[in-house]
């Protein structure tokens, strides 16, 4: 079956590629753990954010004063209710979806829909219990991979793009754009940059502004707030990354499926992964 | 690749994407809506999260490190009500019509000298004001100016006593007329003896208003609203909140948030 599929995309291509040792045990647990708690983050997170469904710039909500840059919410017209989304003052009619969403004949006033949230109705405790407990669960497991790819030389071996890959940069994307993927020994310059996006930046901002969030840790560490504008900008910050985060799920799947999903799944289960034909063969290496 | 191939992987890609979006949509419904049940195991063993995220924030954060104070330019609006807004237990209504003139605060449990005190005796002890901002649980932030008595300075006169763990805030407010239970919360002695918990009677410059709790509410500027308790009667001090209300330490932690509430 895997012969089968590799093999469709290089109709040309005579023989198979080595099959290489290139998941660490400590990167693919780490990966399915990122996995599981994203999945669970997302879910009890718009459950959090469904309790007040308005992102704000600034320390404060405004009330009596408008610093709103995203409001979800539902109005009374003469034809009857209508989910309302407003960003950066533009407003949409987002009925069914945003702002207003449920069965037909029982729609219901709420931010995202009940699909989206754990719990799917209305439980801003259970939601916020999901959530911490995979926020540590996604601090502590980055930690470890971390430490681990420091010492086992993942990190400078697979992820911190060297200037030969970015001097491949322009031809890189250009391979990308035309579906055509060569699977070699490391990372390509954009994974390593979408990597390295993820882990040093979205990572890190998603748990900064989740922290800058808590009264308690703005006690300790009050110039979180300064650095993020405020606690609503942080909290605006925090949807923003998330909504990156997301982004970078699509397309990773996306990726993962075009570029042979057996060899990809089978790369972060088993650890190995079946190279390109031409690569050059090291000692460990299996036919 | 041929033109043809690209278009067909795309579009297979696209049907595979819609199916996994959809499963995950699906998985989302009601499948993990029994965390939600307070028996649940899996809940209390997630909920072990919570007893983490307090011992953490104690072991980094000074006992005495403040929160934020803002300057008297940033309050620009009122403050926003929540929760009570209006309490009509007959006591409350008794002491409301005659400007809490009887009113009495309450010092009672494992203290010394139980004692209570009426508004004035409150308004002329040291005041302390200060410009804090209140973040709500469910995710807004107001920022005002509140005016009150260190709880730390009543407790030094009732003397607490060695054993006495937490401090119990008893409120005149039933929030939800259907589940007739009075509002009460609790905090440990670190959150009590804080500089800038205040038994507050004055909001922006004048005396609390009813909306907001009066005649006094505490602030315990650290923690998420649901922690600042309103229409304050009796502080007791306790070795344990096992005996109050449904055990959780507080209205909205029996009701399944987390005791405590600093995030």
């Amino acid at each position: 079956m895997s012969i089968i599929r590799e093999n469709a995309d290089s109709v040309d291509a005579p023989a198979l590629g080595p099959l290489i040792y290139r998941q660490s045990v400590v990167t693919r647990i780490t990966h399915w753990t990122w996995a599981v708690c994203l999945f669970f983050l997302l879910l009890s997170g718009l459950q959090i954010f469904n309790a007040h469904p308005t992102l704000y710039v600034g320390n404060e909500s405004g009330f009596g004063y408008d610093n709103a840059v995203l409001s979800m919410r539902a109005v009374d017209t003469p034809q009857g209710p209508e989910g309302r989304t407003n960003i950066l003052g533009h407003e949409f009619n987002t009925t069914g979806v945003f702002g207003l969403s449920g069965p037909a004949d029982n729609l219901k006033v709420r931010g995202i829909p009940s699909a989206l949230t754990i719990p799917s109705y209305r439980d801003l405790g259970t939601g916020r219990v999901v959530h911490f407990f995979f926020a540590w669960l996604l601090v502590a497991t980055l930690l470890v991979w971390l430490l681990a790819s420091f010492f086992n030389g993942h990190l400078r071996r697979d992820i911190a793009p060297t200037r030969k890959d970015l001097q491949n940069f322009p031809r890189d994307v250009a391979d990308h754009a035309r579906f055509r993927f060569h699977h070699g020994r490391s990372y390509n310059v954009l994974q390593k940059l979408a990597y390295c996006s993820v882990f040093f930046i979205l990572f890190p901002l998603i748990i900064a502004t989740g922290l800058t969030m808590s009264p308690g840790f703005d006690a300790g560490f009050p110039w979180l707030l300064e650095l993020f504008g405020g606690r609503q900008s942080a909290r605006t910050l925090h949807f923003l990354a998330m909504f990156l985060l997301v982004s970078f799920f699509v397309i990773h799947i996306l990726m993962v499926l075009l570029a042979g999903p057996f060899n990809e799944l089978r790369s972060m289960i088993t650890g190995w992964y079946r190279a390109s034909p031409g690569t050059p063969e090291i000692e460990g290496d299996k036919r | 690749m041929t033109q043809s191939k690209i278009l067909l992987s795309r579009r297979s890609l696209l049907s595979a994407g819609a199916a996994g979006a959809s499963s995950l949509v699906l998985a989302g419904c009601d499948t993990f809506d029994f965390l939600g049940e307070g028996e649940s195991k899996t809940r209390s063993v997630l909920e072990k999260a919570n007893d983490l995220t307090y011992r953490a924030q104690r072991l980094l954060i000074r006992n005495g490190a403040l929160a934020t104070e803002y300057s008297e330019t940033e309050i620009r609006q009122g403050q926003r009500p929540n929760g009570s807004t209006d309490p009509q237990t007959a006591e409350y209504l008794a002491l409301k019509s005659n400007s809490f003139a009887d009113y009495r605060l309450s010092i009672t449990g494992l203290v010394e000298r139980p004692r209570s005190y009426s508004l004035a005796e409150l308004r002329n002890m040291p005041s302390r004001t200060q410009i804090t901002r209140h973040d709500c649980v469910e995710g807004w932030s107001c920022i005002a100016k509140w005016t009150g008595t260190q709880l730390s300075r009543v407790l030094d006169e009732a003397g607490v006593k060695p054993n006495a763990r937490f401090v119990v805030f008893h409120c005149y407010d039933i929030y939800d007329e259907s589940d007739p239970a009075a509002y009460y919360e609790s905090c440990d002695l670190i959150d009590a003896r804080h500089p800038q918990t205040i038994l507050a009677y004055g909001l922006n410059g004048q005396s609390l208003p009813v909306a907001n709790g009066a005649p006094v509410r505490v602030r315990i500027e650290r923690a998420l609203g649901y922690k600042q308790p309103k229409y304050v009667y009796t502080i007791e001090l306790a070795d344990s909140f096992s005996r109050f209300g449904l055990g959780k330490g507080g209205y909205w932690e029996d009701r399944g948030y987390d005791w405590y509430g600093g995030i």
